[in-house]
């Protein structure tokens, strides 16, 4: 909302030389918060004056075009000119060159004297053209910045103006005004008017507050105004569409009236765009009072005006000139020919006020907010009414402001005002809020006096009565905020002064510190960091095609996407099942910063919807939901496992003397995994794998000793890697943290260290060359016993003295007894049984 | 090494074997020994003159093997000559031998310096994400103060985000939200506009009293550029009691911003209007840090949780009262460590995060 200063201090006292800046230093105490300050002398200074064209000589130039040369006197006639300068003639009488043709000698004009500056930096000084010295400049509006008209230069008496020459013509037109731009909090709709945060002020600054409604005097109802009848069938939540209608005609009025500057002025500096004298009487009105009118050709009308819900298939074209389908849940603004507008959003170019208008019917009605809200979304058209209806409107308002816009009407546009008014329908009652006296010090903290209650209270313009113990407050008809304690408490605080609260620290109980989850996040995600990953964070939006690569591991799973509604972009519609899309996307930011050599690492929530989304209905608002209904809310939510991915491109390290940075490779990949669970303490198997965004013949699985999978590492696969433009070999994993969390041990149980000699045994197993190592060493590990204290892998050979087809894995096998020494034959037995597993399963031969 | 020392020649084999009876020839010979000892240049040297002097065929050995010879009453007097001159020369090996290996033991250690300024870096550096170390930080100083940090789904019902919020069905405030609805509609779900939803349900499922800190991603549909993001973080806090007021919190932000901002640190409330908080405050923090001097910065919202959000958890606002407030960790990111473009949290330019390491 932005405030002109000069009609800010029609209701309060603003000081005479307070600035926007200083109007919003006051009104951000009360929580208005600034915004912006629009001032035009800003880009526009003087010396701007009134002149009027002496004499007009029109010269042909050879360009084919025809200028003016004029000469414009600039101070009165006999008085003298008190500027000086370059190009100022002591005379009063200045030479001007002007190619506009829209006016004559004698008319009054604004001239821009050399000096001046206009907005876009343009500043005028006596400059030689057409062959004369031009002493400065006769301006049209666009050129002072007042409006668009650029068809020819501003004849003063088009605006009904005739003022003495010499006068300062920024003054004249209403340029010195400057206005301050707040932000109106949604609760707060009395402030989208000047009498509202006029109010504002005066509690801001403990100065008075003179209503501008108080001095409009509404003449007594008389019936026989316009016929109106409100037939709401569809009330929602059980109010009316339309509570009140006032309706007030004027005949003979003269729409070729100009609206006058200051009018004008203001209505640019609140940013609205003066329009006509009619259009702009009303946006006036509304601005001044908060209450939207909405203006009818009378004689465009026909039959009575009946405010009612659409009916199916009914069509309006509204003013912006759209055809548009209505919803059986707008409400309209109707007649017989049927709907002229819809109520309280935008009305129908059928009725509009146009230049032929003489007799205006003026609407001033009270909407629902909520069917004012529905209507403005459904149809995509916010406007300068609905922002204020959905916010409230003073309930109360509606004859005072017709009455004011029947005033304005008369006295700028002629006519007369028909005696007969329509005031139909009846605002609801005034809310009343019974306000324990402790309540306010039990909820701020601090203890507030008698005549901090009552005096705040009835500062804000409610009615307070004294009860047995606290008071009876009903709320002013234009705070439809205020509905509970909380809020008039809220409102005493507000005005006595936030910054007057207290500071006390309140004493948790025993907390429980970090969840065992959170404890092992930080030290999985601060291993992967020490481990030499670097961390980092995309965006979860990615396209349809990412999530059916990445985020299941077979083609053609059924693996359901959440679609965005309303994304940013098109191709970034859906949730991601997988981190590694935007790890993809953010390595190849990084590639084309000149940063090749990449470990990148994730932790996010991944979405997989699975059979239930979301619930159909929400419990309403203020009352707990029984335990069925909180049931289905929580099992509508979609899994969000939360997943750890990394990426990693070219090299472990950067090329430097004494070191040949290796390749990463799928064995990086596999290892940071393993790594993973090392730190959570989590026994993990590892299998040959299978997923479509991997390379078929470099994927590790990893799962827990149950069975269920935790996710993949390995080589991506070259054809990902060849249309995702990655360097070759980029390798990548993606687990599921939340699976490897659960199944860590909350206890980790010490192993007795036993100290008595180990016995190695090392054998050489050929099996067939597709057998994996991992299964081997599992068999090898099942098989031998609790005497086993570990077992790796040393060597993998093929070649001479192995059969085609077969493969040599060569283990070492760690023995130890934890109460004595070991004999040969002891640990000779246990191979053997372990071999024997392993021969059994697989068909290994020791050699 | 297999050159000659050069003092073995003088006396060598050859060198005339002394009369053990003769005390100047001895001396002569110990004289001869001490010379060459003192002038073996290194410990190979050092073996020949051992050789030589006192080795098995060493003048004085030899003179030593000779007394065998002599009459009787001589055999004496010849060993007083040879035994202590034998002594002398084995001792100033022994001493020459501890100063060539050090000297020796200095010179590889000479010969061994690197140019450290030159070392290759053998290990990677990762990092955390500054983002996510604050997060981190921030929640400290919460558990420090006795409070437990909640968590809860990215996506979220419509109910916890907006309704138990307080958020009326079609009032202006559920639109400044900028929220991002999924498909299809019917499903009531949206993806978190701040991590409220969390205390909803702090507040359903815990004990009585609360104090919770809830940290997470939130998103809202802004275009991203220099102070935007569509994803961003936020910690919110919620405390439930008996007789909790503004001035608590108020204390709360106060104690909590001088731990990350420092003892000069204010905070400062300002009326505004949030649905789920009655009386609700802008939040504005003083920084004694700040770039440029020390200033008021906006930073959140705040205020006394409103009675329809108690009750919407079962919650009875006549006996309980409680506090909210909430904060971005971008912004705070940005006025705390001086980060000048949203876009530098949000690019994945490896440079930023390994900037800070692993602290914050």
């Amino acid at each position: 909302m932005r405030i002109p200063l000069s009609w800010l201090r029609e209701y309060a006292a603003v000081p005479a030389d307070a600035t926007a800046e200083d109007v919003m230093a006051e009104l951000v105490k009360v929580g208005l918060e600034e915004e912006d300050v629009h001032r035009p002398t800003d880009e526009l200074t003087g010396p701007i004056v009134v002149g009027q064209v002496l004499s007009l000589v029109k010269e042909p130039q050879s360009n084919g075009k025809t200028i003016n040369w004029c000469e414009v006197r600039v101070v009165p006639e006999g008085a003298e000119q008190t500027l000086t300068g370059d190009g100022i003639d002591p005379s009063g009488l200045q030479g001007i060159v002007c190619g506009a043709h829209n006016f004559v000698e004698g008319d009054k004009v604004v001239v821009t004297l050399p000096g001046a500056v206009l907005p876009g930096d343009f500043r005028i000084s006596p400059r030689k053209t057409y062959g004369h010295v031009s002493a400065g400049m006769i301006a049209s509006v666009r050129e002072l910045g007042i409006g668009d008209d650029h068809d020819g230069i501003l004849v003063l008496s088009t605006l009904g103006l005739d003022p003495e020459i010499g006068t300062d013509a920024l003054d004249l037109l209403g340029l010195y005004d400057e206005a301050a731009e707040i932000n109106v909090t949604p609760d707060r709709g009395y402030c989208f008017s000047i009498r509202g945060v006029a109010r504002e002020y005066a509690h801001a600054t403990r100065t008075t507050f003179t209503d501008p409604a108080a001095a409009v005097v509404v003449p007594p109802a008389a019936g026989g105004g316009y016929p109106v009848r409100l037939e709401d069938s569809a009330p929602v939540y059980g109010k009316a569409g339309c509570d009140r209608f006032v309706a007030r005609t004027v005949r003979g009025v003269d729409t070729s009236r100009p609206t006058p500057p200051w009018m004008s002025a203001r209505l640019r500096l609140a940013g609205i765009r003066s329009i006509s004298l009619v259009v702009d009487i009303s946006n006036y009105v509304m601005l001044e009072l908060g209450q939207p009118l909405h203006f009818y050709d009378l004689d465009r009308l026909s039959g009575d005006i009946v405010v009612r819900r659409a009916l199916p298939g009914e069509k309006l074209r509204t003013l912006d000139d759209k055809e548009r389908t209505l919803d059986p849940g707008d409400l309209l603004i109707t007649d017989s020919s049927g709907p002229l507008g819809i109520a309280g959003v935008m009305g129908g170019a059928s009725t509009e006020v146009s230049d032929g208008t003489s007799a205006v019917l003026i609407e001033s009605a009270h909407f629902d907010d909520v069917s004012i809200g529905r209507s403005r979304r459904r149809h995509r058209l916010p406007s300068e009414a609905s922002k204020r209806f959905e916010r409230g409107v003073d309930r109360q308002i509606a004859d005072i402001a017709a009455q004011r816009a029947v005033e304005l009407l008369l006295e700028l546009a002629g006519g007369t005002v028909d005696d007969a008014v329509t005031d139909v329908g009846q605002a609801p009652e005034a809310r009343v809020i019974e306000l324990a006296a402790d309540f306010p010090a039990r909820l701020i903290g601090r203890e507030f006096t008698d005549e901090q209650i009552t005096g705040t209270l009835t500062d804000l313009g409610a009615t307070v009565e004294k009860t047995d113990g606290g008071y009876r407050v009903t709320a002013p008809s234009w705070r439809t905020d205020l509905e509970t304690r909380e809020d008039l408490t809220e409102e005493i605080i507000r005005l006595v002064g936030y910054d007057t609260i207290p500071s006390t620290l309140p004493v948790a109980p025993p907390g429980r510190g970090l969840t065992r989850v959170q404890q092992q996040r930080r030290r999985l995600l601060n291993a992967l960091a020490a481990a030499g990953l670097t961390e980092v964070l995309s965006y979860p939006f990615v396209g349809e095609q990412a999530n059916a690569v990445f985020g299941t591991p077979h083609e053609g799973d059924a693996a359901p996407s959440v679609k965005l509604a309303n994304p940013l972009s098109a191709e970034l519609g859906y949730l991601r099942r997988s981190i590694l899309p935007g790890l993809v996307e953010l390595a190849k930011r990084n590639h084309s910063r000149g940063f090749r050599d990449l470990a990148l690492f994730e932790s996010g929530a991944v979405f997989l919807p699975g059979t239930s989304m979301g619930t159909e209905s929400i419990p309403p608002l203020g009352i707990k939901p029984d335990d069925a209904v909180l049931d289905g809310l929580y099992s509508g939510i979609p899994d969000q496992p939360q997943t750890i991915a990394a990426l990693f491109t070219g090299h472990e390290l950067v090329p430097s003397a004494g070191v040949t940075p290796r390749a990463w490779d799928w064995a990086d990949a596999v290892d940071v995994v393993h790594l993973m669970a090392q730190v959570t303490g989590v026994d993990v198997v590892v299998r040959k794998g299978s997923h479509q965004a991997f390379h078929p013949g470099r994927t590790a699985e990893f799962s827990l000793r149950s069975g269920e999978v935790l996710g993949y590492a390995g080589e991506l696969h070259p054809k990902l890697i060849a249309t995702q433009d990655l360097p070759v070999r980029t390798v990548a994993f993606e687990i599921n943290a939340d699976l490897l969390f659960e199944a860590a041990a909350d206890v980790i149980v010490a192993r007795p260290l036993s100290t008595y000699p180990a016995a190695t045994q090392d054998v050489a197993l050929v099996v067939d060359a597709d057998v994996v190592a991992g299964d081997v060493l599992e068999a090898l590990n099942e098989g031998a016993g609790e005497l086993l204290e570990d077992v790796s892998l040393f060597d993998v050979y093929t070649g001479q003295g192995i059969p085609e087809g077969r493969k040599s894995l060569a283990f070492a096998l760690r023995f130890r007894a934890a109460d004595r020494t070991l004999t040969a034959e002891e640990a000779s037995a246990a191979r053997d049984s372990a071999v024997m597993v392993a021969a059994e399963r697989f068909g290994a031969v020791q050699r | 090494m297999s050159e000659t020392p050069e003092h073995a020649g003088p006396t060598g084999p050859d060198a005339q074997v002394p009369d053990p009876l003769d005390a100047s020839s001895v001396a002569a010979a110990v004289d001869a020994a001490l010379a060459d000892i003192a002038a073996a240049a290194d410990l190979d040297g050092l073996k020949a003159v051992r050789i030589t002097h006192s080795g098995e065929k060493s003048p004085l050995s030899l003179a030593n093997r000779g007394i065998g010879a002599l009459p009787k009453e001589q055999k004496s007097a010849a060993g007083k000559n040879i035994g202590p001159a034998r002594g002398r020369i084995n001792q100033a090996l022994a001493a020459r031998v501890v100063e060539l290996e050090a000297e020796r033991d200095a010179r590889i250690l000479v010969d061994e310096a690197v140019d450290v300024t030159a070392a290759p870096r053998r290990r990677r550096t990762g990092a955390r994400h500054p983002l996510s170390t604050l997060q981190e930080r921030v929640s400290d100083v919460f558990v420090g103060m006795g409070w437990e940090i909640a968590e809860g789904p990215e996506l979220e019902s419509e109910w916890f985000n907006f309704d138990a919020l307080n958020f009326k069905p079609d009032h202006p405030a559920r639109e400044m939200q900028d929220t991002f609805f999924v498909e299809p509609p019917e499903a009531h779900l949206v993806l978190r506009t701040h991590t409220s939803p969390v205390q909803v349900r702090s507040m359903l499922e815990r004990e009585l009293p609360i104090y919770v800190l809830c940290p997470g991603k939130v998103f809202r549909t802004d275009e991203l550029d220099a102070t935007h993001t569509p994803v961003f973080h936020q910690f919110e806090g919620l405390a439930i009691d008996k007789g909790l007021t503004m001035a608590d919190l108020v204390g709360t932000l106060e104690h909590f911003t001088q731990q990350l901002f420092g003892d000069g640190a204010k905070v400062r409330l300002r009326p505004n209007y949030f649905p789920f908080t009655e009386p609700s405050a802008e939040l504005d923090i003083w920084h004694p840090g700040a770039k440029g001097g020390p200033r008021w910065i906006e930073w959140g919202g705040c205020g006394m949780v409103n009675p329809n959000v108690l009750r919407a958890t079962g919650i009875d606002p006549d006996v309980y009262s409680g506090f909210a407030f909430g904060m971005g960790i971008e912004r705070a990111l940005m006025f705390r460590n001086e980060v000048g473009d949203m876009r530098d949290m949000i690019e994945g330019d490896v440079r930023f995060s390994e900037h800070f390491g692993m602290e914050i």
